[in-house]
């Protein structure tokens, strides 16, 4: 019995079991000891680093940020960041997830084999960041567990990563002027929207692409991450913590629970004082710190597994079609990337407004415009916009998506407050519009049902290819 | 200068650089060179010392700039292996 309850110890310890996945693919590559031997050691490293990055943003930052926030307007801000959102439900749910990551891959490959969507899902951190979110609300709100839960999160996973490709590979052909590679980011339903708005330009005697004008590329240094992190949560800090400043936050009685996180703001218990807009420096980069020791822990666990992944493919989908990030698209048009950033974050900050005006009315949570997403999501919307469009597809395109990012996480954030996440969510389309689908379904569909749901979604595709007829014959 | 490890940018260093550090590896043993380690990582983490030999795509050709020429790769496609090979021969020698 000692044996199994070791073996069980194993399996519901992520950062070794994530480890031993890491192993498997390396094993089934057929690489020499020592590179199996490293890869597994920093695959487990990558796991235990992300908690650490985790636990860094969560108390440093975002919990602080929420309770200024909270004070300042008496309501629920939310910063859309996929790894902070993430790193913070592997804590629980990091097995699971990760399992659920193993089988989405094989199913990805039984798919792109048996269905007419040969696509090959290569973007590992977002497979990571999606297994992750369809096993919280699959199994905390849809009270699945074990292989239930594995099977049917699973199934959707796989899914997903030959649908979104699929749907945007309709403007993504004439991105890239050809079929030989898809686009795998999982903000796809928002790139295949600014497509279909930029298409209502299409016919415009006037139609000019992005490329032919002269555009500043200055902007371009928010490509860095940790900068555009880091400037936007310091603003965002900045302006939150000055309103609460000038109603009094720092004079209330900092023992309180609702101040639990601000004790270097208020001064209490500290060895030293901090002005608050020092504070707000630290706090805002401290955000930005604490996604990039995300990312460090993401890229060492991806980083092994994604190669493996890619070499089983290649070997047993012939013909398969890569679906590559998004920074993949950039090369194509880099006018429409600045563009595209602006407009969409214009959006943002205009949807921002709405969410604020429907406050009034019924309470959603306020949605803030990162740059992030705005700039790698909004980027992508842009060309899209641009290829479809031209120059006003991409601004409007990348306009409708900013909204779209805006509004689709704040319908979909009462299915994560209820789960415990707060402060932060995800921040890509996919994820929004998958978690508002089953985050609901849920209420309704429980226990074999739903598994048989998420089961039968799977096979649809390809039972579709069995029997619908072949665009081929029909032209012969 | 002999080149012993290689890195493969991009902005957040997960997606398009872990294709091109793919890509890489696989024309540094083509090459004849599989001593050269190669990783990858987000353009953060482009400072002298850092590496012997960067490789960015076109789009972010401005985060090399403080880079000599002879430590820099800048791909018109990231995705081109024939471009990645020319270049990287030209660095090997």
């Amino acid at each position: 019995m000692a044996v199994l309850g070791f073996i069980v110890n194993i399996l519901s310890t992520p950062a070794i079991l994530v480890g031993l996945l890491a192993l498997l693919g390396l094993v089934l590559q057929g690489k020499p000891a020592e590179d199996v031997l490293k890869g597994t050691i920093k695959t487990i490293v990558g796991f235990l680093v992300l908690g650490a990055g985790s636990s860094f943003l969560q108390s440093d930052s975002l919990l602080a940020f929420g309770q200024v926030f909270n004070y300042a307007f008496n309501m629920q801000g939310v910063v859309p960041n996929n790894e902070a959102v993430v790193a913070d439900a592997l804590k629980n749910f990091g097995s699971d997830s990760a399992i659920v990551m193993a089988c989405g891959m094989v199913l990805n490959i039984v798919l792109a084999r048996f269905s007419r969507m040969p696509y090959i899902f290569l973007t590992g951190h977002h497979t990571l960041y999606m297994a992750c979110m369809l096993t919280v609300i699959l199994g905390g709100a849809g009270g699945l567990t074990g292989p239930a839960l594995w099977l049917a999160a699973g199934s959707i996973l796989g899914l997903i990563m030959v649908l979104s490709p699929a749907y945007c590979q309709v403007t993504y052909r004439k991105v890239t002027g050809g079929d030989a590679i898809a686009l795998g980011h999982f903000g796809g339903i928002g790139y295949w929207f600014a497509g279909v708005i930029g298409k209502l330009f299409a016919k415009d005697p006037n139609r000019k692409s992005t490329e032919e004008i002269n555009f500043s590329k200055r902007l371009i240094f928010l490509r860095d991450t940790t900068v555009s992190i880091g400037i936007t949560m310091f603003f965002l800090f900045l302006i939150v913590t000055g309103v609460a400043v000038a109603r009094g936050i720092l004079n209330v009685d900092p023992t309180n629970e609702a101040y639990s996180h601000l004790g270097v703001l208020l001064n209490y218990n500290q060895e030293t004082t901090t002005n608050w807009i020092v504070w707000c420096i630290t706090a805002g980069l401290s955000f930005s710190g604490g996604v990039y020791i995300i990312l460090s822990g993401v890229r060492l666990i991806i980083g092994e597994i994604v190669p493996a992944f890619k070499g089983i493919a290649d070997k047993l989908v012939p013909g398969a079609k890569p679906a590559l990030d998004c920074p993949v698209a950039f090369t194509y048009a880099p006018n429409a990337v600045i563009i595209g950033f602006l407009s969409s974050f214009v959006g943002g900050i205009v949807g921002l407004l709405i969410l604020v005006g429907v406050n009034a009315a019924i309470p959603v949570a306020l949605i803030l415009p990162g740059v992030v997403p705005h700039f790698f999501c909004g980027a992508t919307a842009g060309v899209f916009g641009n290829a479809e469009g031209g120059l006003k597809g991409c601004i409007a395109g990348a306009f409708a998506h900013g909204l779209l990012i805006t509004f689709l996480p704040a319908i979909c954030m009462p299915v994560f407050t209820n789960l415990g996440y707060t402060g932060t969510t995800f921040s890509d389309a996919d994820f929004s519009w998958l978690g508002i689908v089953f985050g609901n379904l849920v209420h309704f569909a429980g226990g074999a049902v739903l598994v048989a749901i998420c089961v039968v979604l799977y096979l649809l595709p390809i039972i579709y290819n069995f029997v619908a007829p072949k665009k081929e014959a029909k032209e012969a | 200068m002999a080149i012993h490890k290689i890195l493969c940018c991009c902005g957040s260093g997960l997606g398009s650089s872990l294709i091109v550090h793919m890509n890489t590896e696989e024309v540094v043993k083509k090459l004849g060179h599989p001593e050269i380690e190669v990783d990858h990582s987000t353009i953060s983490d482009i400072h002298e010392g850092a590496a012997d030999l960067f490789v960015v795509g076109g789009d972010l050709a401005d985060f090399v700039n403080n880079v000599p020429d002879d430590k820099k790769i800048v791909l018109k496609n990231i995705l081109d292996k024939n471009e990645l090979e020319e270049k990287l021969k030209a660095h090997l020698g």
